[in-house]
This record gives C-alpha cells, structure tokens and sequence, in this order.
C-alpha cells in the first residue's frame, strides 16, 4: 500500500475567511511521485487533486483487471465493513450501481430510503445522522435533494461520506465513472476538448465533471441555451458556448445532459422542440466530432429530446459501457475511503485486494 | 422586575465617562433625566447619596433603538419571547425596538399589537414598539386596519410585512398612502417574489459553485426603485428594511437626491459577512435577504458612512434549532443580533474610521428613533434630556458564545468569533436596566 491518508480539514464555518478547497496541508512529497491524497469523505469533485484522482481511476482499472475472468465476481476486502445507502430522493440506477459495488467488496449493504421511513415523518437529517452513528456505519452513500445535505451529514458521523448526488450540487463518482471511460477511449485527458450539453444550471453532473475532467487536465466546453447556465459560470475553469454546431467540431467527446421536461415551466426555453433543435443531439451532429470521439449520456435519456435514438444506441456511443464502469469506479471508491485506516481489519483488507489483483501496490 | 417601574431610582453619579467619545464628562441621571453634566454633575445635592459608576475610558451613548427586532410572541415562544428578546436587547445597549410583526397571530390588528405593547411594558427593559402588518396576515392581498393600530395603545407608526414583500404595485401605492394620514412609514421588505422563487443564497459565484438557487441583487434593486418612485408620486414616507446591494445603494442615492423621502437600513451581519460563509452548507449563515459579496459590503459601509443608508438595524430573528440544525434549503433564514450589533459596528465602522461615535449614535439611536416616531429616544445627552443612555468599554474584547447571549435560540452567525466592544450599563430613563454588563435584577 502506497497510500498516504491525508484527513481534509472542512473548511469551519465562522472561523475567517472561508478556505474551502485550500484546507490541504503541505505534506513532504518526492517531486517524482506526487503524493495520493484521498479525503476522509467524498462529497466534491473538488476533494481530489490530480494525483488522489488518477489513483482511483487506476485502482479501479486493476479492479476491473481483478474481476475479469472471476468465476466469483466478488472481493473479500471489506468484509464486515457496513455501508448504508442513505438515499433521500429516488435513484434506483444510483443505488443500485453502489449497492453492487459495496457486495462485490463483500461489505454489509443496508439500503435506507427515505420514502416509507421515519425520515418523511419529519425526522431531521441530523437524528438520522445520529441514528447511523449509533448503528455503526462505516460508510454512508448519501443521495439528497438538497444541496450541501452529504457536507452536513459528514460532520455528525464517524464513518465516510460519500455524496451520491446532491440537489444541484455534485454527484462526484458520476464525473469519475465518466473520467473513467473517456480514458478507456482516450487514453490520457490531457488536452483533450470535452463537451458538456444541456441543463448546466440544475446539473449535479456537469459541476462534478467540469472540476474533475479539468483537474485531469481535459479542456470542457459547457454548450447550453443562457437561462440553463448559472450566472456565476464565468469563474469555472470551462469554457462556454451557446452554439453546438461549432463547439462540437473536432470535440474528443460529447457528454449530453438529461433536460428535464418541467424546465419549461419555469420558462428556460420556449418548447422542447425548440430545444432540440439548438442543443440536441443528432446524426448530423455526431458527426462533427473527431473521428475517435465518443457520446456520453448520465442517464436516464429523454430519447428524441436531446439525443435521437440513432446517437444513442450508435457508433461510438459508451452510453452503456458508463453503466457498468460505474459499479467499479465506486468499488474503487468504497475501497480507498474504507481502507485507509490504519487498523489490522484495513491493512489485512489491502492485502487482501493487492492479492486478487495480483499485485496492487 | 416590573416592580421597578415607576419607582424613582436612586441617582446615577457616572464620573469621567466620554459622551459621544469626546471629552471625559460626569453625568448625573436622577429624576429618569439627565440631571447634570460636567463639573456640575458631582456638586448637584442629588449626587450626595447617588451610586458611583466609575466611567473612566468608556464611551456614553444614547441608549440604542434598533427598528427591526423579531419577538416571536405571540407564536413561537420556544424560540424567542418579548422577555427573553428584551433582556437581549438590554444587554445589546438597547432602550427601544420595534418588534416587527410576523408572529401567529399576525401582527395585523389592534389586539394584537396592544398585546405586545403591553407585554414590552411589563417586562420593562426596554420599550417595545410594535410595528403592524400591512396586508391582513401579511398575505398581500388586503390592507390590514392600520388606523386602527395607529390609535391603538401601541400608537403604531411603522408599518411592514417584513419576511414578505409588498409586492403588488398598487397595494403598495395605497399603503404609501393611507399612512399620511398618522404620518406613518412602510417598511418595506424589498424583494420581487418571481425573481426569489425558491432563492437560497445570493446568485453569484459562490452560489453557481454550490448548486443553490439564486437570489439575484436585481430583485431588491427593482423593488427599491418602484418604491421610490411610488413614494415620489404619493408624497408619502418609505424606509427599505435590510438594503443589501451595492446596486441599492446606488438607487437609495439618487432617489434622496432628488428628493425622495425614504431612509434605509442596513443590518450589522450584512456590514460583515459575504456569500462564502455559505460555502460549509452551516445554515446559521442563510439569511434573508441574504448575505452578499466583498463588493457589497464595502459599497454598504461606506453608504453607512455617507448617510446614504441612515440607520443599522440589527433584524435579530431568533429560530429554534430544529429549524437551523436542517438542510439549508429547509432551514428558516435569520441571525440573532442584538447583542452583537454595536460590536459589529464599533468593528466594520469605527475602527476603520468610517464612523465616529457621533456617528455611531446618529446611526443606531438618533435616526432609527426619529424614523419610527419616537419623542424620547435617541435624544441628545443633555442636561433634562431622558437618562436614557448606554454605557460602552470600546476597548474590551470578547467571544461570542451562543450559550451565554440571552436570546433562547442560538442562531448567532459570529460564534467563536472575537469582536470589540462591550456594553457596561444600560439606563432607561434613569433606571439601570444592565449594570457591569450583566442584566439588573436578572
């Protein structure tokens, strides 16, 4: 085991000026090998320096490389280790894909959802906070409507905390499931031009991608009708465009943003034919970009709104293939958060993975 | 504590204290007046048997009167009651506040004004003003009997649906209005609903960053500046609640220049605070109108500076803490202030010499008092004028412990923070109402 763990500080409210993002103390490194950095929680695409983020896309790629060929598609590692799927908001495809990655670790999975249970009898997030301390939790998968709910959440547990989408914050193993199958196509991010489509705004997706496809080095365009960016987009490290056609020309991939129906309503754009038309994704379009480029799409589609069924389903389309990364890239995850503690059960659990992977260093 | 209503207290003998921060002054307070000033003070017969305050490097002010307080009573009593609020307001260097009136009931007829009125007196620490709703149930659809609170014992003369905006044009034009008629004033929450629909934070940078629906500066701005424009053409009296942007500033400004009567506050979190104490998610920073950039704080103390904005007003808004320990979007918005306000000023205004301490005392005394129609606050401090004073250590330094402000909610923004300034004694018409900056009788 390589790793350096590296508790983050949370930036203290009140306490001066905020630090959010800088709270990282120096630690001694050797120039060559920049040091791995994972955060006790993952609730930002912004918790991860280049390094701490590459480390985990590779510790998933030998995951992967582990589990191919199994006959058992399971790893001991974190054996007797819980991790509780706290999810406020329906997301079946989220929980799933994390309720997956936590058995093939071997983890106890307890699924909470907020429908039917206390929480929408009115108990606050910090009594269930405190109802999962009492349990014993070592991980918490937090999905949420409000933004901010998993930062919280982190403050009144022991255990790690693992933002699994929250309101229209960030959805941080969503932009590292989607780093990790541009870079099975693309090989390394540096450089490459990145399109980000649709609802910028209302995307916990396109926050999460643009910190974490920049800190890989990639160049993000954001393309999306104005009222659908947020006014302070200006600061993000992105570039911004209003017209598809040209921003797509030559782009390495072309990721499309699920637009939600109800945005009329709110008068973001006249009507989805409208929208389609400016920021859809067709054949036509597809075509504009480079030859080797890829389609990426979170899910789940309005197919014919802003990507035609031909795109989806055809050439260069990993659409699917973001579906089954996801489950490793968060067993990668769940396994570097678990696993840096420094007790026996971790260090035997390290042994334990480096073992089926042959090899992990 | 009521007991001590009306019983003539014995002389105050205040001996080498500053008024104003000018020069050393004894002061004697008898009779509830100012009795005496300088080298009179001490050979007046009354100081024969008067209590000695050494006042030696404190600053002597007119006591405090802040025009935006909420009570919570009747209502909400687990997280604020016109006692507890009083002894918060005491123990900030206040002697009135206008207790704002989104309480349950609203505050929107003569009974319930009366009640609040009546409970300020018993308590006796400070004087409580109610100020009366505008539209029944503060709901914006119809005028609340604002005669009948003005004639009421309250005697009503601010009016506001604070929390809420009177937004629609003609309401709010009718409201301008109907006031002449008791010289009252509407204090206006200035927020264009459409533009807020589900705001959380100020929209900007940090708001982008932290996925949360903006509240744009616009939406204040605009419904300043129909106001204004409205209060032109009704020739009536208009003061903005909590003016939080630099665009405000700017259309505060050019309204009073050309001739517009309106005042303006400003609240002491909105002098220190931006947007990125947003940035832990801690919901004790959601406030509304809610906290804005660096930009906007330097344009709202040098306004302060300038009399552009004419008074700080502290919107103290007490919420228990099921209602701030919540996920943001779900958290009720305010900050207790009353115990901080003056601190916060002596921080954001006198020590970087924007504000002097008669400057000071214009600002959270004198104006605030002439705005809301008081006689006798934020009057000069002379001799026969009330003994209605706050007494200031300008030099003491202190933390701000939630648990130890009077308040029964928590809510403070500035915990753990270190802030200058402490208020000794506060004197009501001669009656000490905190003395060695502890509650008389408390």
């Amino acid at each position: 085991m390589t790793l350096a763990m590296q508790p983050r500080e949370r930036a203290v409210p009140g306490s001066g000026p905020a630090t959010a993002g800088s709270a990282r103390t120096a630690a001694p490194q050797t120039p060559a090998v920049p040091e791995v950095r994972m955060p006790r929680h993952l609730l930002s695409a912004a918790d991860l320096d280049r390094a701490t983020a590459e480390h985990i896309l590779s510790t998933a790629q030998r995951i992967e490389q582990a589990m191919a060929g199994r006959e058992v598609r399971k790893l001991p590692t974190l054996r007797g280790r819980t991790v509780v799927n706290l999810f406020f908001e329906d997301s079946t495809r989220t929980r799933i894909s994390f309720e997956l990655a936590a058995k093939r670790l071997s983890a106890d999975v307890i699924n909470f959802s907020a429908k039917g249970s206390s929480v929408s009898k009115g108990e606050s997030l910090k009594d269930t906070a405190w109802t999962l301390q009492a349990m014993g939790a070592d991980a918490v998968v937090c999905r949420h409507s409000s933004s901010g709910a998993p930062q919280q959440l982190s403050a009144w547990v022991d255990g790690h905390v693992i933002n699994a989408g929250d309101g229209t914050h960030e959805h941080p193993t969503q932009a590292l499931l989607d780093a990790y199958t541009l870079r099975r196509h693309l090989g390394s991010l540096d450089g490459r031009r990145i399109v980000v489509v649709g609802d910028v705004l209302h995307s916990r997706v396109a926050r999460s991608n643009v910190l974490l496809l920049s800190t890989l080095g990639a160049e993000v365009t954001l393309v999306a009708p104005p009222t659908l960016l947020p006014v302070g987009v200006t600061n993000w490290p992105a570039v911004v465009s209003y017209d598809l056609d040209s921003a797509l020309v030559g782009a390495d991939a072309v990721m499309m943003l699920r637009v939600q129906r109800e945005r009329m309503s709110g008068a973001f754009f006249p009507t989805e034919r409208e929208y389609s038309r400016s920021y859809g994704l067709d054949s036509r379009r597809r075509d504009l970009i480079a030859e080797h480029g890829v389609v990426l799409h979170p899910g789940p589609m309005n197919r014919g709104m802003e990507i035609t069924p031909q795109v989806a389903d055809g050439a260069g389309s990993v659409i699917v293939e973001q579906v089954a990364n996801g489950v490793t890239v968060r067993m990668a995850v769940l396994y570097l958060l678990l696993s840096g503690e420094s007790d026996s059960a971790a260090g035997t659990a390290a042994d334990s993975v480096a073992d089926s992977a042959g090899g992990l260093a | 504590m009521s007991s001590s209503i009306g019983a003539d207290p014995r002389p105050v003998l205040i001996r080498g204290a500053t008024p104003y921060g000018e020069q050393p002054q004894d002061l004697l307070l008898a009779d509830g007046v100012i009795a005496a000033v300088g080298a009179d003070a001490a050979t007046d017969p009354r100081a024969a048997d008067a209590e000695i305050v050494d006042g030696t490097g404190f600053v002597v002010l007119p006591g405090l009167v802040d025009l935006h307080t909420h009570l919570r009573e009747p209502g909400r009593e687990d997280a604020e009651t016109v006692e507890t609020g009083s002894r918060a307001a005491a123990l900030g260097g206040y002697t009135a506040v206008f207790a704002m009136p989104n309480t349950d009931p609203t505050a929107d007829t003569a009974g319930v004004v009366e009640q609040v009125y009546r409970l300020g007196h018993e308590v006796g620490l400070v004087d409580v003003h109610p100020i009366g709703a505008v539209t029944v149930g503060r709901k914006g659809e119809r005028l609340a009997e604002l005669a009948a609170m003005a004639y009421s014992a309250a005697r009503v003369r601010v009016f506001s649906d604070d929390g809420d905006c009177v937004s629609d044009p003609l309401l709010m034009r009718r409201a301008l209005e109907y006031v002449k008629a008791f010289d009252g004033v509407i204090a206006q929450h200035a927020q264009e609903p459409r533009l807020t629909q589900g705001a959380q934070m100020h929209e900007g940078i940090v708001s982008a960053r932290l996925g949360m629906v903006g509240w744009p500066a616009v939406a204040e701005e605009a419904i300043i500046a129909r106001d204004c424009l409205l209060t032109d053409h009704v020739g009536s009296r208009l003061h903005v609640c909590h003016l939080s942007t630099a665009g405000s500033v700017d259309v505060v400004a050019a309204a009073k220049k050309r001739g517009t009567t309106v005042t303006a506050e400003v609240t002491p979190h909105h002098l220190l605070l931006t947007d990125e104490r947003a940035v832990g998610y801690d919901p004790v920073f959601k406030v509304n109108p809610p906290l804005r950039t660096a930009s906007d704080v330097g344009a709202l103390r040098q306004a302060l500076a300038d009399g552009v904005i004419d008074i700080v007003a502290t919107d103290h808004a007490p919420h228990a803490s099921q209602d701030k320990e919540t996920e943001w979007d779900n958290a009720s918005p305010g900050m207790l202030g009353l115990q901080t306000a003056l601190s916060v000023v002596i921080e954001t205004m006198v020590r970087p010499g924007l504000l002097d301490w008669r400057g000071v005392a214009r600002v959270m005394s004198e104006a605030p008092a002439r705005i809301g129609g008081l006689q006798d606050q934020g009057r000069p401090l002379a001799v026969g004028e009330p003994a209605t004073l706050v007494l200031i250590d300008p030099q003491a330094l202190w933390t701000v412990d939630p648990d130890a402000l009077a308040s029964l909610s928590r809510n403070t923004p500035y915990a753990g923070m270190q802030l200058p300034g402490r208020v000794v004694a506060t004197f009501l018409r001669g009656r000490a109402t905190v003395s060695a900056a502890s509650l008389v009788g408390g």
